[in-house]
């Protein structure tokens, strides 16, 4: 009984320390998120991973698990909330997912998918973004960059170079780069750099390499991203 | 011959607008000035045309272009995909393609052929043919020609299904596959899927044989008819190989005039723009391609199943070639420009397709897993030209040192037949409408010349294969006299 809390009413042991997130994907449980990834500091910006704590909405991926918490996950009001937020990345962007690359591969496609997610219904903004294709081997497009801030924490805690930070808030909030000119082309980014291979989206790409795999033969064209929680394993962003 | 292209005094006369309601995709609309006696003195086709989507891809990275371009349109997603990979395979630096490779690709656009030419002709044309230009409105579609020819419907379903399962098979989704890709393919042909496709292909062989015959029974009801119905005598252009077969998927550029006389041959692709020119009218945004060397005048030109027949020495197939000879003979050894000479050409080219996909189905090759070609530098500039179902089809890209495209022009075969598309409705109108009361039955005569060149509209795909029509009426001030609708 001790070290143990329920999700949805169903028993789930934890460590002390894990977070709500980390204790159920061990014991197979899905919890969505998009801006967390277990190697990298917690961010908790994203808010996809919302859940009720004893009737309390907290992020999952940042709230620790106690004894005895009832968590409630999958309710029918939160898996709306949670389509909102998705259709709200979607459009707050440009999203084309029939022409990226990333499709299959993409979280915020899959998470469209999980929740079921008809249509952008908020106006879709288009804002004008640009693309910096700069850098010899891995290419920005802005236009899909949902500020999960996954890059900016690689970048700062794994390789050390702080190539990335988000400037602004709210609407005006963006990606930008540490170099010069602003441009990735003049950072010290480099191809085998974690911040390359980070990206839940298509906004962060390795050069050249799109569509080797074949849309159809993707890991969330097989499974939905759900799945993950069975294997107890993030499937590989790229 | 009068030129119906632009009329003497335009304020003066009526104007008949015939323009689809749907325009999901790129629509086309047809002007028609009349005077106070129904005498046609302007006739014009105007189809709106995605320039806007050269912009689009502008900009973008090179390896997304072959997956973007499929949504250029609904339509023939397949062409674009091939089109831009082989321009890409260049760019991307790769050397020849694995045969596999290459042959997968062939199969692919094999099947789309299939698919396109049987989609044309079973549903958006049959109707038309089979039921009278001018039968009841009402059951002048497919469900019509199912109610009265069961068996021909069925075929057609069936021909147009294994196309698309081909395409499924080889590009791995029915429409938008990501199969292509520059250097290669990426995904093998499994054994068992091969065997499907093989133990499907001979019945589509005497299907597309039959479709071939049923056309030409159609062509002997009213010989002169079919012959003459919006007639346009063009120049002809496509790609054919080094014995002078035609070459869906590769191959040199040949142009013949009118008479079946030598304009150029073999030519590289990549020099399109040294033989062709595209020219602007201010009445129409797509533009209007002509052979450079003899003018926009006499240059315009013809592509698509009617060019391509006979600008070829040869069908590379028996039973194809069989049929082209029966087709040759209908003109008396001179070349055919009748619109609704369209259908009986694509049908050989169904049954060409048919036989060369069954001929890749029985080659070891294409279940070979050798699927990438081997890389060089990088390139700037390359042309992906191929024979798309409707005609040839040209992408132009030149990409810069960032891996971004900096420059697109794409030539559609719906741009190529452009003229030739004026050329034969204004010979229809002058024939059927001039000088009558417009009634549904004469515009649709319109139709009919239209969608024997099978465009890319919306309209002309119709699923239902009636295009949706507004006609409005005006008088010599410019008044809305009646309006007609239908589909
Ligand atoms: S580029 Fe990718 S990883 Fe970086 S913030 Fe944007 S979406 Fe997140
Ligand atoms: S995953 Fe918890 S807020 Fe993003």
């Amino acid at each position: 009984m001790d070290n143990e809390f329920t999700i949805d009413e169903q028993p789930v042991p934890f460590v002390p320390g894990q977070t709500i997130l980390e204790a159920a994907k061990a014991a197979g449980y899905y919890i969505p998120h998009l801006c967390f990834q277990p190697d990298f500091k917690r961010h908790g910006g994203c808010k996809l991973c919302t859940v009720l704590v004893n009737g309390r909405t907290q992020t999952a991926c940042t709230h620790k698990a106690a004894v005895g918490q009832e968590v409630d996950v999958n309710t029918p009001e939160l898996n709306a909330m949670r389509r909102s937020l998705v259709q709200m990345l979607f459009i707050e962007g440009n999203h084309f997912c029939p022409a990226c690359e990333k499709s299959g591969a993409c979280q915020l496609q899959a998470l469209g998918y999980e929740y079921e997610m008809m249509s952008p219904h908020f106006v879709e903004l288009y804002p004008h973004r640009e693309v910096d294709a700069t850098h010899p081997d891995v290419m920005i497009d802005f236009n899909r960059c949902i500020l999960c801030e996954l890059c900016v924490r690689a970048s700062r805690d794994v390789d050390h170079k702080e190539i990335f930070a988000v400037a602004g808030r709210g609407l005006d909030a963006k990606l930008i780069i540490n170099s010069p000119t602003g441009k990735l082309g003049d950072s010290a980014f480099a191809v085998a750099d974690r911040a390359a291979q980070v990206c839940p989206v298509g906004a962060i790409v390795i050069k050249r390499v799109g569509f080797a795999t074949a849309i159809g033969d993707r890991p969330y064209d097989r499974e939905p991203i759900s799945a993950e929680a069975e294997s107890c394993e993030l499937p590989e962003v790229r | 011959m009068l030129n119906l292209e632009t009329a003497a005094a335009p304020h003066r006369l009526r104007r008949v607008a015939i323009e689809p309601v749907s325009r999901v995709e790129g629509h086309g609309k047809v002007t028609i000035l009349l005077d106070q006696e129904n005498r046609v003195h302007q006739v014009r086709l105007h189809i709106v045309e995605f320039r806007g989507f050269e912009i689009f891809i502008e900009g973008r990275p090179y390896w997304e272009v072959p997956v973007a371009v499929q949504r250029l349109c609904g339509i023939c997603p397949v062409s674009h995909l091939l089109a831009a990979t082989k321009a890409m395979d260049v760019i991307a630096g790769f050397g020849p393609l694995t045969p596999t490779a290459e042959k997968l690709r062939r199969l692919l656009h094999y099947g789309q052929i299939v698919q396109s030419h049987a989609l044309h002709f079973f549903h958006l044309s049959s109707p038309d043919l089979l039921l009278g230009f001018e039968s009841e409105v009402a059951k002048r579609n497919i469900v019509g020609v199912a109610a009265a020819f069961p068996d021909l419907a069925r075929q057609g379903v069936m021909t147009r299904k294994f196309g698309q399962e081909v395409i499924r098979h080889v590009a791995g989704k029915r429409i938008h596959g990501t199969g292509i890709i520059p250097g290669g393919v990426n995904k093998a042909l499994s054994v068992e899927d091969r065997d499907t496709m093989r133990s499907g292909v001979d019945q589509i062989v005497e299907w597309s044989k039959e479709a071939v015959g049923l056309v030409v029974k159609l062509h002997e009801t009213s010989p002169e008819f079919y012959r003459t119905f919006g007639e346009a005598r063009a120049n002809m252009m496509g790609l054919v190989d080094a014995r002078g077969a035609p070459d869906f998927y590769d191959g040199g550029l040949r142009a013949r005039d009118a008479d079946g006389g030598p304009i150029f041959d073999h030519v590289d692709p990549a020099s399109y723009k040294s033989l062709l020119q595209e020219d602007v009218k201010n009445w129409t945004y797509m533009k209007f391609p002509h052979i450079k060397a003899l003018g926009a005048e006499k240059g315009w030109y013809r592509v698509g199943p009617l060019a391509r027949v006979q600008v070829c020495d040869v069908l590379p197939t028996p039973l194809a070639e069989a049929e082209r000879r029966k087709f040759l003979a209908a003109g008396d050894g001179k070349p055919l420009h009748g619109a609704l000479m369209y259908h009986w050409a694509r049908m050989i080219e169904m049954l060409l397709a048919a036989e060369l996909a069954r001929g890749l189905l029985d080659d070891p090759d294409i279940v070979g897993t050798d699927l990438m070609a081997d890389k060089g530098p990088r390139r700037e500039e390359a042309v992906g030209v191929i024979e798309a179902p409707r005609g040839t089809l040209f992408h132009h890209y030149r990409v810069n040192d960032d891996d971004l495209v900096a420059y697109c022009n794409l030539i559609v075969s719906t741009t190529n037949n452009n003229q030739a598309m004026n050329e034969s409705i204004r010979a229809v109108a002058q024939r059927f409408l001039s000088g009558r009361e417009v009634t549904e039955g004469l515009l649709n005569h319109i139709e009919v010349a239209i969608r024997a060149y099978d465009p890319c509209l919306s309209c002309a795909t119709h699923a239902l294969g009636e295009m949706p029509l507004e006609v409005d009426l005006f008088d010599a001030e410019g008044a809305l006299v009646s309006r007609l609708r239908k589909g």
